[in-house]
């Protein structure tokens, strides 16, 4: 038996033992998610025993080093517990932009005192993070953030507006891109900083979506006090750290549809309301033919995701690639998501708009059209590729 | 590549086929690779016996070509042959009009497909009997395909490839094979033609610039390359899948199929687009890939006919 082997029985016996049959299921609701944070109230005490079980392992976040509160396990061992929690369809014990995005800039860019002060708290579910990127005049544009941090010594005040912060209303804290080298050039004058989302001069104000939801904020610094220790790497070095940031963003938004569950019920909602004609086909040519040609694509863009994640596992950065899962996964989603609402048709838009959870599908459908605009726009990631894989030349 | 090493063969396994294939897509190499080395190499390894051992080694040295013999209509639809062998004594008596018999003019023998009451079973047919009508037949890409009349051919019982009861079961693993090593072809063809249109964007100026320049055209450009990479991964994911004769290997293969069909008719038709008057002329050789490109697309199975079988699959 190899080590590995041995880990995968190990791992099966543990899982066997600490997940609680109430999370052993597919993920139904928003409130099945686990965010963590100060404010967060546990579902259940199912849930909060999951999550203190996995965050004591370290299998919150199971690559990184044990020191700042990971599992400390290989490509190969993380793999192998992800198989053995899909095999008895264990929730994920925790979500959190903490662990997709801020732990690993601080991984590779944080201080040794920021990691072992930020990282095991994100481990544990304690503190819940938010991005701030955009702003209002800062979009597809991102490099020209205008949001201020003033040098007073020993702190910035910072003052301007994010926008689209996404749960920004619920977050402990914030990672920020903030203009803190007024004189330098547009790329180079940007710092990453991080704060309190509790310091004074912080406001918030949520957005509402055509889907009835509001997962993103404005948010508004009024001379906020931050110490000077608290900026990432070097001053004016922020935009290395979001661009590589973007690419995990990227991974990540791409990958949504595996959390909320696959073909988000799209062949038995058309069984269901259409029906199959004599043959046992689909009872309409068009729409079945419109599926067909999204089901192709969806197992070729699931292959092309398991090949990026070997790549990925086998240690090589995805760099642009990501920019291309970005760009095809998003676009696929809001093609399964409109298949859907076709499918359903007028049951999958009754119901009151207020009715926006998981699984509702006309808000699903809705909620995707932001798919491709979040986390850089379809036409930002075609561009990307044109520029870094296709060398084609440039304006700019 | 694909013969077992007692037959003469490396058995290198189809991931390793793929990327042969791929080359010869690339380069648009007239061979008969596909029909010969893949298709028929793999019913006769499948059926194994004595048909394996006397012609495995002769396609391993190169000395023999063989074609399968299995369409009969415009479209690709193997649950619908209609050739019949008939029994008689020990033998039977063959009667099949098969046509786009790729490398069919020039081969040692053919494997025919035919119907013996319900079951399906192949023959191994040698061309020069006075039964055996060949007609010649050159395609759009140049390659020959011919049309095939076989009257009142009389067979032995040792002129079948496999057992009756196993017809359908080597021929559905012929079919994958060559499905899988087909699309692989195909994306040789849609790679090259994309890599050539991205150096004519370079290279071609019009107001003063290249006309790379433009985002109208790059933004068409990336699309076709993340479409063209995802295509590339569901191949190889189904070559994988035959070489380790994994469960999913049938819909994997057949997915690939499809896919590298609609995506190589746009690389192809976004090169002639793109290289503007020149690429309707054979001063360039887009043309000619797009030529191949179609044909490849009939070849085994159009998109259509796949995700029919995809969709029947998951009960739609």
């Amino acid at each position: 038996m190899t080590s590995l082997d041995e880990f995968r029985m190990e791992t099966r016996a543990w899982l066997e033992e600490n997940c609680p049959q109430d999370m052993r299921k597919a993920v139904t609701t928003e409130e099945d998610i686990c965010w963590g944070g100060r404010n967060w109230t546990f579902k259940s005490e199912a849930q909060k025993q999951w999550l203190e079980r996995m965050a004591e392992r370290g299998w919150t976040v199971p690559s990184w080093p044990k020191e700042y509160g990971g599992g400390g396990l290989s490509g190969d061992e993380v793999k192998i517990l992800k198989e053995e929690m899909k095999r008895i369809d264990a929730m994920s014990p925790l979500e959190s932009f903490g662990i997709w995005m801020l732990g690993p800039a601080l991984l590779k860019y944080g201080s040794h005192e920021q990691k072992l002060e930020h990282l095991p708290k994100i481990a544990r579910g304690e503190i819940r993070w938010c991005q701030g990127y955009s702003e209002p005049g800062s979009g597809s544009d991102l490099a020209s953030v205008q949001t201020k941090g003033v040098d007073m010594g020993d702190h910035f005040l910072v003052s301007g507006q994010k926008i689209w912060t996404s749960y920004a209303d619920k977050a402990d804290w914030i990672f920020a891109l903030v203009r803190t080298e007024p004189d330098a050039k547009k790329h180079k004058g940007i710092s990453f900083l991080l704060f309190d989302m509790t310091s004074e001069g912080v406001s918030t104000k949520p957005i509402r979506l055509i889907s009835g939801s509001s997962p993103f904020c404005e948010t508004f610094f009024d001379e906020v006090k931050v110490p000077m220790e608290n900026v990432v790497d070097e001053r004016g070095n922020g935009w290395t750290i979001a661009k590589y940031l973007l690419t995990h963003e990227r991974e990540m938004v791409s990958n949504l549809d595996a959390i909320f569950g696959g073909s988000a019920g799209l062949y038995e909602t058309a069984v269901e309301s259409i029906g199959l004609d004599e043959t046992g086909r689909l009872d309409d040519p068009l729409l079945r033919a419109d599926i067909g040609d999204f089901l192709v694509d969806e197992m070729a863009l699931t292959a092309h995701l398991a090949a990026a994640k070997d790549f990925h596992r086998a240690g090589n950065q995805l760099g642009a690639r990501s920019a291309e899962l970005k760009y095809l996964g998003t676009e696929l989603n809001k093609r399964r998501q409109s298949l859907v609402v076709q499918a359903g048709g007028l049951e999958a838009l009754s119901g009151p708009e207020e009715n926006s959870g998981i699984g509702n599908q006309s808000a699903s459908w809705l909620r995707s059209k932001g798919n491709s605009i979040e986390g850089g726009t379809s036409e930002i990631m075609l561009s990307i590729i044109s520029k870094a894989v296709l060398r084609l030349p440039s304006l700019g | 590549m694909l013969l077992p090493e007692e037959a003469g063969g490396y058995d290198f396994g189809h991931r390793a086929a793929g990327l042969v294939a791929e080359e010869m897509g690339r380069n648009l190499t007239a061979s008969p690779f596909l029909s010969t080395a893949v298709l028929s190499a793999i019913a006769l390894r499948q059926a194994g016996g004595e048909h394996l051992s006397e012609w495995g080694p002769k396609i391993a040295a190169g000395e023999a070509v063989m074609a399968l013999a299995i369409d009969e209509g415009a479209k690709h639809n193997p649950s619908r042959i209609k050739a019949t062998a008939e029994p008689d004594g020990n033998g039977f008596i063959l009667n099949a009009r098969k046509r786009a018999v790729f490398d069919g003019y020039n081969a040692d023998r053919l494997i025919v497909a035919a119907k013996s009451g319900d079951e399906t079973c192949l023959f191994l047919v040698d061309p020069s009997a006075a039964e055996v009508d060949v007609e010649r037949n050159a395609m759009l890409d140049s390659r020959n395909a011919a049309n095939i009349q076989i009257t009142n051919l009389h067979l032995d019982g040792k002129d079948l490839l496999c057992p009756l009861d196993k017809g359908t079961e080597v021929l559905e693993a012929t079919l994958r094979s060559g499905r899988a090593i087909s699309a692989s072809e195909q994306l040789g063809v849609a790679r090259e033609v994309a890599e050539r249109t991205t150096a004519y964007l370079n290279e071609r100026k019009q107001f003063g610039v290249p006309i790379g320049m433009f985002q109208a055209l790059q933004h068409r450009m990336a699309d076709l390359y993340c479409q063209i990479e995802e295509t590339a991964s569901l191949i190889s994911a189904a070559l994988r899948s035959i070489d380790t004769t994994s469960d999913s290997a049938e819909e994997l293969t057949r997915a690939a199929k499809a896919k590298v069909a609609k995506v190589s008719r746009l690389a192809t038709e976004e090169a002639v687009q793109m290289h503007g008057g020149i690429g309707m002329t054979d001063e360039v050789d887009v043309g000619l890939f797009m030529k191949r490109d179609r044909v490849l697309t009939e070849m085994l199975g159009d998109s259509a006919h796949h995700i029919d079988f995809l969709l029947k699959r998951r009960g739609l």
